[in-house]
């Protein structure tokens, strides 16, 4: 049985100019212990979509309007709010993009390591505190005493996102949601803080849903991808394949426009051309077509299904997946 | 923050002196001086000797950096002189003013501050709901009433109140006396305008208090707190308001300081022998030493008021520890 389980998820917002379908229908698994990458461009309503799977999207203007979340055997999108402030936190952790603004400047960082640890163990101050040190220890910040005293601008980026993770990882989850968190940092930072999460879900057995903008990072760190585009999922499946042998004209774009270190140096990299959807007025045929080089007159008027395209489970939303079977391989 | 609270303090004497030499030099820009005003009071004429007599025996005949000096001089070990309208000495007259005002600016600072925050917080807490409406409903018309009518429609209604109640009308006493001595007559005499003035502060702090709690709600660390699981009561208390305080303070800051010396209306509405009409009667007789007297005390509690501020700031906000 897979850890967690969603099922035909919605979010919307509603707004001045209309109800704006964020996540609109999307599906995926994640296996315990399993490292899930999500992708796409910005506004792909990936941020969204992991929110939504806590319950903490804020209303108004936003809602989860239909679909399941199952996490241990019990659908989140059902639980009362006390039930999902034990899941929070609790059995689910969550590590956000912005290192910057993500910890409260006026709490020191014990304190914001130790009041998660109070939520959820009940455990008293000196425990909590033993434990957050070892936590900063876990995460490689050395000195953790002298740390724990300090407050978030005596922080470095890199430093703040250790600790955030070391708040993610507090009270043992099943599940850690980790929305971009790399994206801010400096180039030579995001690396050590990927390989330090990956090395910790490895050791402690958690699983971790990594979004993304960034494909390298998937190839590199998750077992499973699902590509998303306009509020929905156009493609999953494992890594290595969708990397290789993508079946979708945005996941070939989105390959195509980063720098791949798999391949000889290309002459130059192709930014997607065009613009995302307004998402406010999708309509029945695929959502990427206006953008896409393969779109035939079908596209317009009836929209691909997440259809299986390959033995080993890959999936594409694409009219011409088959296609672009044979033109993914020439190109 | 050693540095830092060092650097406050000294910073305290150069504002102190900028603000001696305006008023000396704006009460004598004024055309006329007290002499003029007390021989000429009741349409009397008087001869040009007697003029001078008077400007000789007040000392404002002497050159303007003389008497610049003699003031700055007197401050130094707190003689302020002799009030050059009454003739008794300004210690004396400031002090049978103060407490009246200085009590009023507390009682009206505590009312603001024990409103306006709970107040401030639900109405950001439930926006757009009824009682976020009612709440703000009644602040806007805090800040938009002017506060003579307030305070006289406050008066008309203990009068009609008691008249109904009692069979005859109660009037709060007129002369001051101290909270120790007799704190029941002390509190009907202050009460009124404290409320009236506090309806108004904790009208503006409490906008304060909502508009900074509507953005600091919005912030990252907030939605980090939630993601944690805290209880919503933690999330209020320990992450957002603690953030949302930091300009509410400074509002309640500046607003202290305007109070203890900017209530002549309010003053004049109750009856009260507060600072504010003081310094309104002072310049209209230009007593020049009692009007350099006053806006010093009144300076001086704004600078005490910006520094409680600036303390309360460090000791609520890390990031200026540092700087
Ligand atoms: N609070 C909000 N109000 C209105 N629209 C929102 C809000 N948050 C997100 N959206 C919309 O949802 C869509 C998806 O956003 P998001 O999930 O943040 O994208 P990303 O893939 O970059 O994380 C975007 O079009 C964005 O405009
Ligand atoms: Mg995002």
């Amino acid at each position: 049985m897979p850890l967690l389980d969603v099922k035909n998820l919605h979010t919307e917002f509603r707004t001045g100019v209309g109800v704006v379908h964020a996540v609109d229908g999307i599906s995926y698994t994640v296996e315990p212990g399993e490292t899930v990458a999500i992708v796409g461009e910005s506004g792909s309503g990936k941020s969204v979509g992991a929110l939504s799977l806590l319950r903490l999207i804020p209303d108004p203007p936003g809602r989860i309007t239909g679909g399941e979340v199952w996490f241990g055997g019990r659908n989140l999108l059902r639980l009362s709010d006390a039930e999902m402030r034990e899941v929070r936190g609790g059995e689910i952790g969550m590590v956000f993009q912005e290192p910057m603004t993500s910890l409260n400047p006026v709490l020191t960082i014990g304190r914001q390591i130790t009041e998660t640890l109070e939520r959820h163990r009940g455990a008293d101050r000196a425990e909590c505190e033993r434990r957050a040190a070892e936590l900063l220890g876990l995460v490689g910040i050395a000195d953790a005493p002298r740390r724990l005293k300090q407050y978030p601008h005596h922080l470095s980026g890199g430093m703040r996102q250790r600790v955030m993770i070391a708040i993610a990882l507090a009270c043992d989850p099943k599940l850690i949601i980790a929305d971009e968190p790399t994206t801010a940092l400096d180039v030579t930072i995001q690396a050590q803080i990927l390989e330090l999460m990956q090395r910790l879900t490895r050791q402690l057995g958690v699983a971790l849903i990594i979004i993304t903008h960034n494909l390298g990072v998937v190839a590199r760190y998750a077992d499973r991808v699902n590509v998303m585009y306009a509020g929905r999922i156009v493609e999953s499946g494992r890594a290595a394949a969708i990397y290789h042998e993508p079946r979708h004209p945005y996941t070939m774009a989105l390959l195509r426009s980063v720098p791949r270190l798999d391949r000889p140096r290309q002459a130059r990299l192709d930014p997607i051309e065009g613009q995302p959807p307004d998402l406010t007025r999708l309509d029945d045929g695929c959502a990427f077509r206006s953008r896409c080089r393969f779109a035939v007159e079908r596209c317009a008027s009836s929209r691909p299904p997440l259809a299986t395209v390959s033995a080993d489970g890959q999936r594409a939303a694409c009219w011409r997946s088959d296609a672009l079977a044979s033109a993914g391989r020439a190109a | 923050m050693y540095r830092y609270l060092v650097n406050r303090i000294l910073l305290v004497f150069p504002t102190l002196f900028g603000a001696a030499a305006l008023v000396f030099a704006l009460m004598r820009l004024i055309p006329g001086d007290v002499c003029l005003v007390r021989l000429g009071s009741g349409g009397t004429s008087f001869s040009e000797q007697a003029l001078q007599a008077c400007h000789a025996e007040l000392g404002i005949d002497r050159p303007w950096l003389v008497q610049f000096g003699q003031f700055l001089w007197g401050m130094l070990h707190f003689d302020f002189g002799i009030s050059m309208w009454s003739g008794k000495p300004v210690v004396d007259e400031i002090a049978s003013r103060f407490p009246i005002s200085l009590e009023v600016a507390l009682i009206a600072t505590a009312i603001a501050v024990v409103l306006a925050i709970p107040l401030g917080t639900i109405s950001a807490l439930k926006q757009n709901t009824w009682i976020d409406l009612l709440v703000r409903t009644v602040s806007i018309a805090g800040i938009a009433t002017p506060s003579f009518w307030i305070g006289i429609m406050a008066i008309l209604i203990v009068l009609d109140l008691t008249q109904w109640i009692g069979g005859h009308p109660w009037m709060p006493p007129i002369d001051y006396v101290s909270l120790w001595k007799d704190p029941i007559r002390n509190l009907s005499i202050v009460a009124l305008p404290a409320l009236t003035v506090g309806y108004r502060y904790s009208a503006v702090s409490m906008r304060m208090t909502r508009s900074a709690m509507l953005e600091v709600l919005r912030e990252d660390y907030i939605r980090t707190a939630r993601a944690k699981g805290l209880l919503e009561k933690i999330i209020i208390n320990r992450h957002a308001l603690k953030n949302a305080l930091l300009p509410v303070i400074t509002v309640v800051g500046l607003e202290f300081a305007f109070l203890i010396g900017g209530l002549v209306v309010t003053e004049q509405v109750f009856n009260l022998n507060g600072i504010g009409r003081l310094m309104v009667l002072s310049v209209q007789n230009q007593d020049y030493t009692l009007t350099q007297a006053l806006v010093m005390v009144v300076v001086t509690i704004a600078i005490l008021a910006n520094l409680v501020v600036d303390l309360l700031y460090a000791w609520l906000d890390p990031r200026i520890r540092l700087k």
